[in-house]
């Protein structure tokens, strides 16, 4: 079972990508389980063909210790499991200390046992790693693989190499390592060659480019995800292509981040600064 | 006068002990630790550093911002139900845990002190934020006990998730309605160094929510006299009420031993304030004397002598010859017992020494006793002092503001425009200030103790053991968390936080049960039972022959 978390700059498209390469995943036949850690619990809206899930610490509030697994997964597109952890309203309680107990409680259930034949857990965490309860996948081996969805924006690499930062510092004591960044692309000049250049620096690799088409846009209003909604349009490839890739992906680094000097040259070097 | 450290222990071999325990330090501890342990120089008391955080890894005597709060400045009053925000296991001071004693003045008058509220939050309060369950705390304390008043106090884990105490407690007051008075405190523990930002806190929290709520006058109209910073541990306060009364000196409120809602509201109705524990209380006298011009003196009840100079400047405060002599002839009756027991206890303490780590003004407090007991003091400091608990009040412009102090919220009080009232002319002040008395003024514990005794900040358990271990005093005065290490080293502890279970020590007849406590203490001959019989004895070696 390979256990991958997915990071990245709020709304630069984390869970679109997640839930488009699991679809992908799930078309080659592989048995995906689909963990949402963000409070706004939209993580597997496209999988579940809308925001069907209870999430797992409204059920634990709601039914007491006595969860069952059924009670907090639901099955969507072709078989893929999923989960939302779920959390506070903005600006009440502790959203991260609220991941690090569903993440708990999952194990507690067997989510992940043998016997469910997983080959892939996705975590879907929430913008930047802003506390200690957001970095919990990568922590204690819960995560093992991170891809990091970034663009060309200054503040999306700002924020990619921030997580790496986080990485690098797991990953001296666990085994969590650094798959590799994908682009989500904002369409930014330059942008395919200012990442690979970035993701060299950072000692990973862009695992893909993925362009900019409104396809995507459709598919999300259809509450579908492209291979969904449209499996014959060209986008719906890229995400195909990116499954392969990630499943095939052997590149596993710990890596290193860049100082701000370093990073702002990047920017100046392929003419984004001036 | 300059006092003389004991004979039996001189300045140099003092001086020892810092270099000892410097030594023995890592270079950037010790260069801290450096500024906190001086000798002492009572005509120019040398800075010393204090009030500044622990230096991880060390065993400090001190407790957390929420304990000085709750557990300190609030705890003792009867009538407030203080509900603990927090997880159960933060919530140690929900529960009376300081020997604050209280006495209802009827059957029916409220009492809550036995109880404790706490909401005990779990780990889904904690996701999802606790104020719901704090408000359902409220209405089920409401609900049990109509209460006139109820206090909230944050422990760490409800700042860190960002629960407003304060909205909750407005939202609940309007909620219960009629005219319940609900009030919260930012007292997470992690928000001060030590206790003493919970004392402000506290302050800060009494001066917005309860002073000056009730304007009647109460009882005699002459001389109206508020204590500040007496808790009552043991019964102190009550012994000094029954001092008081005596001398037909009215008692407003004190600051919060046996203390109610309505004589915290009331006590803007006094014409002198006196602050006993400085450290914790000095806000509330600063306060009260710019919104309502009432002027505030230092005492210090502790010990007969000191407590007969208390009464005499309450007496030359009010100026009035029939309590003058009142006084005068109180004192006469109150030492004649005080003077046969300290003869009956000097017998066995004479000449002895002590330690005292307590505090922020017992450490220098009971120096009276012991001075009265013919007892010196080798090293005192302590734990959660400022500097100018330690080298008076004239060093406040001279102390810096940092971080850690900031995190207090500031609130500025003004002239209260309809009830200032200066109790005292500029003139009668300077008058009154010509003839000895001091106003607002503290001349911290240096200018006290002898000189090259040895003054530390924060003592921690290393400087304990070495201070135990180079001179061997013959008491040691700390808490609970230090008694029976000191005690396993062969040295008796006495707790000057809860007396053990002793007490009243304040006033008159409290120092005469310090005088017997100590005589025992002193006289004791257990200690040299504290050897295991395989320790001490010899044996006679011998082999079997087979």
């Amino acid at each position: 079972m390979r256990k991958i978390a997915i990071y990245g700059k709020g709304g630069i498209g984390k869970s679109t990508t997640t839930q488009n390469t699991v679809a992908g995943l799930a078309e080659m036949g592989k048995n995906v389980m689909v963990v949402g850690c963000d409070p706004k619990a939209d993580s597997t809206r496209l999988l579940l063909h809308g925001l069907a899930q209870k999430t797992v610490l409204d059920t634990l509030r709601e039914e007491g210790e006595d969860v069952e697994l059924d009670d907090v997964m639901k099955s969507g597109f072709k078989g893929t499991h999923c989960v939302e952890s779920g959390g506070p309203e903005p600006g009440v309680g502790c959203a991260g200390r609220g991941i690090i107990t569903s993440i708990n409680l999952l194990e507690q259930l067997g989510a992940y046992d043998d016997d469910k034949a997983l080959d892939y857990v996705f975590y879907d965490v929430l913008g930047d790693v802003v506390c200690g309860g957001f970095a919990m996948p990568i922590r204690d081996g819960k995560a093992q693989e991170v891809y990091i969805v970034c663009s060309g924006e200054m503040m999306a690499m700002y924020a990619a190499n921030n997580i790496c930062k986080s990485i690098s510092k797991f990953g001296k004591v666990g085994d969590v390592r650094l798959g590799g960044l994908i682009c989500n692309s904002r369409k930014v000049d330059n942008e395919a060659n200012m990442i690979q250049e970035f993701a060299k620096k950072l000692g990973t690799q862009m695992i893909h480019f993925v362009p900019r088409d409104n396809m995507v846009q459709h598919a999300e209003i259809n509450r579908k995800t492209v291979i969904d909604h449209a499996p014959e349009h060209p986008q719906a490839d890229e995400y195909r292509a990116l499954a392969k890739k990630i499943n095939d992906n052997t590149m596993q680094v710990i890596p290193t981040p860049l100082a701000m000097q370093e990073l702002e040259d990047l920017l100046v070097g392929f003419g984004i600064m001036n | 006068m300059i006092k003389e450290v004991n004979n039996s222990v001189s300045v140099d071999d003092l001086k020892k002990f810092k270099d000892e325990v410097l030594h023995k330090y890592p270079k950037k501890v010790a260069k801290k630790r450096d500024k906190a342990i001086l000798l002492n120089d009572p005509e120019t008391p040398p800075q010393i550093q204090a009030n500044v955080r622990t230096i991880p890894g060390i065993i400090t005597q001190r407790g957390c911002t929420y304990a000085g709060c709750k557990g300190v400045v609030l705890g003792p009053t009867r009538d407030i139900i203080n509900i603990t925000h927090g997880p159960i296991g933060c919530g140690f001071y929900s529960w009376l845990t300081r020997r604050n004693q209280t006495k209802p003045e009827t059957e029916t008058d409220e009492n809550f002190m036995m109880y404790c509220f706490s909401t005990d939050m779990q780990d889904s309060n904690i996701v999802f934020g606790g104020e719901e369950k704090l408000k359902q705390a409220i209405r089920e304390a409401y609900e049990l006990f109509h209460p006139k008043a109820i206090a909230i106090f944050s422990t760490c884990p409800v700042g860190l998730i960002g629960d407003d105490v304060h909205r909750v407690a407005r939202h609940m007051k309007e909620e219960i309605g009629g005219d319940i008075n609900i009030f919260g405190f930012s007292c997470e523990g992690y928000r001060g160094v030590s206790q003493s930002a919970g004392h402000h806190i506290a302050n800060n929290g009494l001066f917005k929510n309860l002073i000056g709520r009730d304007d009647e006058k109460r009882g005699d109209l002459k001389y109206r006299v508020n204590l500040l910073g007496e808790y009552n541990i043991g019964g102190d306060a009550f012994e000094l009420e029954r001092v008081f009364e005596k001398c037909g000196i009215n008692l407003i409120a004190t600051f919060s031993g046996n203390s109610t809602i309505q004589k915290f509201e009331n006590a803007h109705t006094a014409d002198l304030n006196m602050v006993m524990c400085h450290r914790s209380i000095n806000y509330v006298a600063e306060m009260m004397e710019t919104a309502f011009g009432i002027p505030w003196i230092k005492v210090q009840p502790i010990g007969a002598d000191s407590t007969a100079k208390m009464l005499r400047k309450i007496g030359q405060y009010f100026g009035e010859q029939e309590l003058i002599d009142k006084i005068e002839e109180v004192i006469a009756e109150e030492m004649v017992p005080v003077i046969a027991a300290r003869e009956k206890a000097l017998k066995k303490t004479n000449g002895k020494t002590a330690m005292l780590f307590v505090g922020g003004s017992r450490a220098h407090h009971y120096q009276n006793l012991f001075e009265e007991l013919g007892m010196s003091t080798l090293s005192a400091g302590y734990e959660f002092g400022h500097r100018d608990d330690y080298e008076g009040r004239v060093v406040i412009p001279t102390i810096q503001i940092d971080a850690d102090s900031r995190n207090i919220e500031e609130i500025s009080v003004t002239k209260d425009e309809t009830r200032y009232n200066p109790r005292k002319t500029e003139e009668e002040l300077k008058a009154l200030e010509a003839d000895g008395m001091e106003f607002n003024g503290y001349e911290g514990l240096m200018p006290q103790m002898a000189k090259g005794s040895l003054v530390i900040d924060d003592l921690s358990h290393y400087e304990m053991e070495k201070l135990i271990e180079l001179y061997k005093p013959d008491v040691f005065c700390a808490g609970i968390k230090e008694k029976f290490c000191v005690q396993k080293m062969g040295v008796p502890l006495k707790q000057l936080h809860s007396y053990d279970y002793g007490g009243p020590y304040a006033g008159f007849k409290g120092a005469i049960n310090f005088y017997e406590d100590i005589e025992m203490i002193a006289s004791t001959t257990i200690w040299k039972e504290l050897k295991a019989p395989w320790e001490s004895e010899t044996y006679v070696e011998a082999q079997y022959a087979y």
